[in-house]
């Protein structure tokens, strides 16, 4: 039967916020590329909470901003509200945090995309992968369509098979009644691809003039907004930002949900898939948490030109009724009118033990994947995840070499290495806990750890590259000149010391050991501090954390030292380990299965132990001696 | 010429050594490991052996010579000195120090021979001395590693390398979790639950910071931090002889019921006062004693609650007693001679071969049924023979001979005590020590007002050490404990 037949370089599938990292990348490098969508209407939706960043999801955005991608810039057009959270804490957790107004956030994510050359845009449902001799060939969509192409980007978020649950009512769609995409699953399965089912669930939303806003507690964003992207003039984000409001659950409103958990289709098993523990239900608070009082309820709003509201933490698989009747004993929300359901929902996605670093299949060659396809949660996460799987889809077909951060470069490369390489049972969420060197990757100097990469691989400009060199000397400059300005005991110092509530000096010290007292900054400092040039805030800024933490920045960068080294050591793809006697049986399988890339990697796999390690790397001290024997 | 031409070729020495990776996963570039290099007897002489990049640093640290003045890390390669170890002004041996320089020792890095008198103390002393300087305890096989990595060993020994360590690894592994005491393991794990709480805390606190506030923390944590560092010190100050691990030459006493074993481990227990009593829940059904017999630690073993509880009362329980005798140093078989010799007799001595063995002739206080001839008639008919002493325990006779047969035993080198339990001492020791330190740093951060989330920095590393003696590692740890006990926002 005759049929459409095109063909692209690459072939990315979902546009969500992974599929546009993926997509853009990939046209930005100058391949030919499409993203379908099973609905153009739904590019970069923000289906859960209206907003991007938070705790270490704010480092992503920064990162993948860093490495020329599109969130940030996206965020800093769109934003309605916008804090830098834990400022009070070390500067390796500050973190920002914007209210999205979600339709604008879609929409200039789309014009984004169909202005971007080399990329076409299609709504069309992939049904089938084009996989030959374990290389990936083309996509088929559902209207028997074939697309050759030399890179495929699996993006498809929430979609697979995707159920909404709340009591008793199951619709067979994706997030906000939008499609599903029913049969991709299967052609994923037939190509021997493992598949998980995942559970996530969001609140419901509110009309806002049904709110009586006289019983919460205003939350408003930060008097001078810092941007995400380090492309933003932060003067075009200084604008007039809207408000959340905080308001409690009550004593009420536990007892109602403990009345009705027996209605809840988690409670009676009729979710199968795993949700994620740090994003729990409300019932699953009250239940879990039994001895707190209240829990908080964030009322934020999804946009400038809607009237509905999120209920930040309350989301719910209970039945419509209990749904009502539980929102409506929260203080504020008593005669709350609701414009969409709080439901739960249930999708496929892969054990992303089954790919490489790179995001690539392992046992399908041009085959690569992001987002919550691969078991993640969050816009964020998913963002990150399609950036670096599209340019390593543009790499692998230019021949470049693919990019792989580790877990000391980037929180990306923590999540991409935990996603690959740790054994996962529910949708993983970044934290800034899991980060071993957290005060090295701070979410402030993000530009300085990735913009040359970015460079490098083709997404970032001359200019921009170049700046970021300026700004590395201008640190490295002023942190030596700092060290070693000396400051006497004088009248004028003992006087700004006073007035900054710090101990007059007994002795002569440098400007350097002032900054690290806790009471005192860099800037603080400006009037002893006669030749100080004139140096831009970020400059300022890394100067001050570069001094003030100095010690502990030290140790993590000697730890990092140890750890790259282990990281360094290459190990063969495709080998087989059961050759290798003294193994242990676990380590043998397991390191058959994952195909670690380093020695790292391998070392961090469990049930591989320590005792395995130094096995591996007498035998690949052996092999490689065999190799120069040989030659 | 020890160097291969292979080695030659792929050159970069700095990152073979950097390949270097301990027990527990963190990974050391060429740092300075240190271990008893000999077996541990109380005989003749010991040497202790350092190895890696800062050892020279090490010993200039520790070592003194006769006069004073004496720099070895200046000595020339291959000399030896006469002098002393010192820690601070306190000495603690006498010795003589190899120097080699590197690459020509067996390692090929800078490499320190102590060579000090023999005794297990003494050793252990040096051993601890060094790592308090900078030094770490080795891991199982580590010089054998290294002197492979480096280029030393020959391509074909490489599988047996491989082997050294793995033997070395299963043996440390198993004493150091093992080994450990019931009570002690119990006690560390507590710590490192009331740690992993705080950390939680502080991290759910940054993850989500409008659901929970750490206003005050600081001062609740310090006041925490205060009363686990306080447990550690005194886990520091029991650690000597042997009270975190079992540690001594294993003996097991072994008998038939009532032939009076219990009576002997309390003569032993009382006249040398054990040092240690163990608490309950290590074993049910038997009972372990630390005895020091003038300076020889015994780990004692008594098997007087082993029953078959299939057969009737008066059988031993086989299997079990198989099992302690297989993993004994010595074994003292209590015969009781106002009795004949039964099946539970016969069961033992068909345990015994290819051990070492002491016999006692119990009860010598009664009448004498069986005669250290009659025994030593029953013992060659399968080809056995073990000394024997006649004594009685009820009236503490023969007990001298006893003591003085075992001192002989050991001092002869017929019997060694589990050197690798006293080595995974020292390392427990030293992980205590560091997990210390790290705790104190958290202290220091709090009183110098540093922001929360550098705590957890230094908690973590305190959380990892005491994970490191009682073989647990941290993975997922963190997360669970997060998710487990705060509530998470969304």
């Amino acid at each position: 039967m005759p049929c459409v037949i095109e063909n692209y370089d690459v072939c990315v599938v979902g546009a969500g916020h992974a599929g546009c990292e993926a997509a853009l990348a990939a046209a930005r490098l100058g391949l030919d590329t499409i993203v379908f969508t099973v609905s153009v209407e739904s590019i970069a939706l923000m289906p859960c909470n209206p907003n991007i960043g938070g705790s270490s999801k704010g480092h992503l955005v920064r990162e993948v901003d860093a490495l020329g991608g599109q969130m940030g810039i996206n965020i800093d057009k769109t934003f309605i509200q916008s804090k830098m959270l834990n400022v009070s804490k070390g500067p390796a957790v500050h973190s920002l945090r914007a209210q999205a107004d979600k339709a604008e956030y879609s929409r200039n994510m789309r014009m984004t995309l169909e202005n971007t050359e080399h990329l076409t845009l299609r709504q069309a449902e992939v049904t089938e992968l084009i996989i030959e001799d374990g290389v990936i060939k083309g996509v088929k969509t559902f209207s028997g369509a074939i697309y050759n192409c030399r890179a495929v980007v699996l993006c498809t978020g929430t979609y697979l098979k995707a159920r909404c649950l709340y009591g008793d009512v199951v619709n067979h769609t994706g997030p906000n009644g939008l499609q599903s995409a029913n049969e991709l699953s299967q052609s994923l399965i037939d190509n021997g691809v493992e598949i998980f089912r995942f559970k996530t669930g969001t609140p419901a939303r509110i009309d806002k003039r049904s709110i009586d806003f006289s019983k919460m507690q205003e939350q408003k964003g930060d008097e001078s907004v810092v941007p995400f992207s380090f492309t933003t003039n932060p003067q075009d984000v200084q604008i007039d930002q809207v408000s959340c409001w905080l308001t409690y659950t009550t004593k009420e409103t536990h007892e109602i949900i403990k009345e009705n958990l027996d209605r809840s289709p988690l409670y009676s098993g009729m979710i199968e898939g795993t949700g994620p523990r740090y994003c729990p239900s409300i019932e699953d608070k009250v239940v879990k948490f039994a001895d707190k009082e209240r829990h908080q309820v964030f009322i934020e709003p999804e946009g400038l030109y809607t009237n509905e509201m999120y209920v930040g933490g309350m989301s719910s698989s209970l039945p419509e009724d209990v749904q009502y009747n539980m929102y409506h004993s929260v203080p504020g929300l008593e005669h709350a009118k609701i414009v969409r359901n709080a439901y739960a929902i249930e999708y496929d996605c892969i054990n992303p033990r089954q790919l490489y670093p790179t995001l690539e299949f392992k046992n399908i060659k041009g085959l690569f994947s992001g987002g919550q396809f691969n078991g993640s949660s969050g816009y964020e996460e998913a963002a990150a995840q399609g950036l670096v799987a599209g340019i390593n889809a543009a790499m692998s077909i230019l021949g470049n070499e693919p990019l792989i951060l580790d877990r000391s470069e980037s929180y990306i490369g923590v999540l991409i290495d935990d996603l690959v390489t740790k054994e996962n049972h529910e949708p993983y969420r970044m934290m800034t806990s899991r980060a071993e060197y957290r005060l090295l990757l701070r979410q402030d100097n993000a530009d300085l750890r990735l913009t040359k990469k970015g460079y490098h691989i083709g997404l970032i400009g001359q200019d921009r590259y170049d700046w970021v060199v300026e700004k590395e000397r201008l640190i490295a400059e002023e942190v030596e000149r700092i060290e070693h300005v000396n400051i006497g005991a004088n009248a004028k110092v003992q006087k700004l010391l006073e007035d900054h509530h710090s101990t007059p000096l007994k002795t002569g010290t440098t400007l350097a050991e002032l900054i690290r007292r806790p009471e005192l900054c860099y800037d603080d400092l400006a009037e002893i501090d006669e030749n100080r040039p004139k140096l831009a805030g970020d400059v300022i800024e890394q100067v001050n954390i570069h001094i003030k933490y100095d010690g502990y920045i030290k140790r993590q960068m000697k730890q990092v030292r140890e750890f790259k080294k282990l990281e360094n050591k290459k190990l063969p793809q495709n080998f087989d380990y059961s050759g290798i006697n003294s193994l242990r049986i676990e380590a043998k399988q397991k390191l058959n299965l994952y195909q670690p890339v380093n020695v790292g990697q391998a070392s961090r796999i469990s049930g591989v132990s320590p005792a395995d390690i130094s096995v591996l790397l007498v035998y690949m001290e052996q092999r490689n001696r065999q190799k120069f024997d040989s030659q | 010429m020890f160097v291969g031409k292979a080695f030659l070729l792929s050159c970069n020495q700095n990152e073979i050594i950097d390949f270097i990776y301990d027990l527990k996963g963190k990974i050391m570039r060429g740092d300075t490991i240190a271990a008893i290099a000999t077996a541990l007897s109380n005989s003749g002489i010991g040497i202790v052996r350092m190895s890696g990049e800062e050892s020279l640093k090490i010993i200039d640290k520790v070592y003194q010579s006769k006069h004073g003045g004496k720099v070895l890390s200046q000595m020339s390669s291959h000399t030896i000195h006469y002098g002393f170890i010192c820690d601070d002004e306190k000495i603690i041996d006498e010795v003589m120090v190899a120097i080699m320089k590197a690459p020509h020792s067996y390692t090929m890095e800078d490499t320190v021979e102590i060579n000090c008198h023999g005794g297990t103390l003494v050793m252990k002393r040096i051993l601890e001395t060094v790592i308090k300087y900078g030094a770490r305890p080795a891991d199982p096989g580590e010089f054998t590693k290294r002197a492979f990595l480096n280029g030393r060993i020959d391509l074909s020994q490489a599988e047996s390398v491989i082997d050294v360590i793995n033997a070395r690894n299963d043996f440390a592994l198993d004493s150091s979790i093992h080994q450990l005491r019931g009570n002690v393991r119990e006690k560390i794990k507590n710590l490192r639950a009331g740690i992993i709480h705080e950390i939680a805390y502080i991290e759910s606190a940054l993850d989500d910071p409008e659901h929970i506030s750490l206003d005050g923390f600081g001062e609740q944590l310090h006041l925490t931090i205060g009363k686990i560092a306080k447990e550690i010190e005194e886990l520091l100050s029991v650690s000597e002889n042997g009270e975190l691990m079992k540690e001594g030459i294993r003996t097991v006493i072994v008998g038939k019921p009532n032939a009076g074993k219990s009576s002997l481990m309390n003569v032993l227990v009382g006249r040398e006062r054990a040092i240690v009593t163990d608490t309950p829940g290590t074993t049910r059904d038997v009972l372990e004693e630390q005895i020091n017999l003038d300076g020889i630690l015994l780990h004692v073993i008594d098997t007087a609650g082993i029953r078959d509880t299939k057969e009737r009362i008066e059988q031993i329980g086989v299997e079990k007693a198989k099992e302690y005798i297989e993993k004994s140093d010595l074994v003292i078989y209590v015969v009781d001679s106002s009795v004949d010799l039964d099946k539970n007799d016969e069961d033992i001595l068909k345990l015994l071969q290819n051990h070492k063995v002491l016999i006692l002739l119990n009860k010598s206080d009664l009448s004498q049924l069986i005669s250290e001839d009659v025994l030593r008639q029953k013992l060659s008919q399968q080809k056995l023979s073990f000394p024997m002493i006649s004594i009685s325990a009820k009236q503490e006779t023969g007990i001298e001979k006893l003591k003085n047969t075992i001192q002989e035993m050991f001092f002869s080198g017929e019997i060694t005590a589990n050197e690798e339990i006293i080595i995974t001492n020292v390392r427990q020791k030293s992980a205590l020590q560091s997990a210390l330190q790290s705790l104190k740093l958290v202290e220091q951060s709090i009183e110098n007002q540093m922001p929360e989330d550098f705590y957890s920095i230094d908690l973590m590393d305190a959380y990892e050490k005491l994970g490191n003696i009682t073989g647990e590692t941290v993975e997922e740890d963190l997360v669970n404990e997060i998710f487990s006990k705060f509530c998470m926002g969304k």
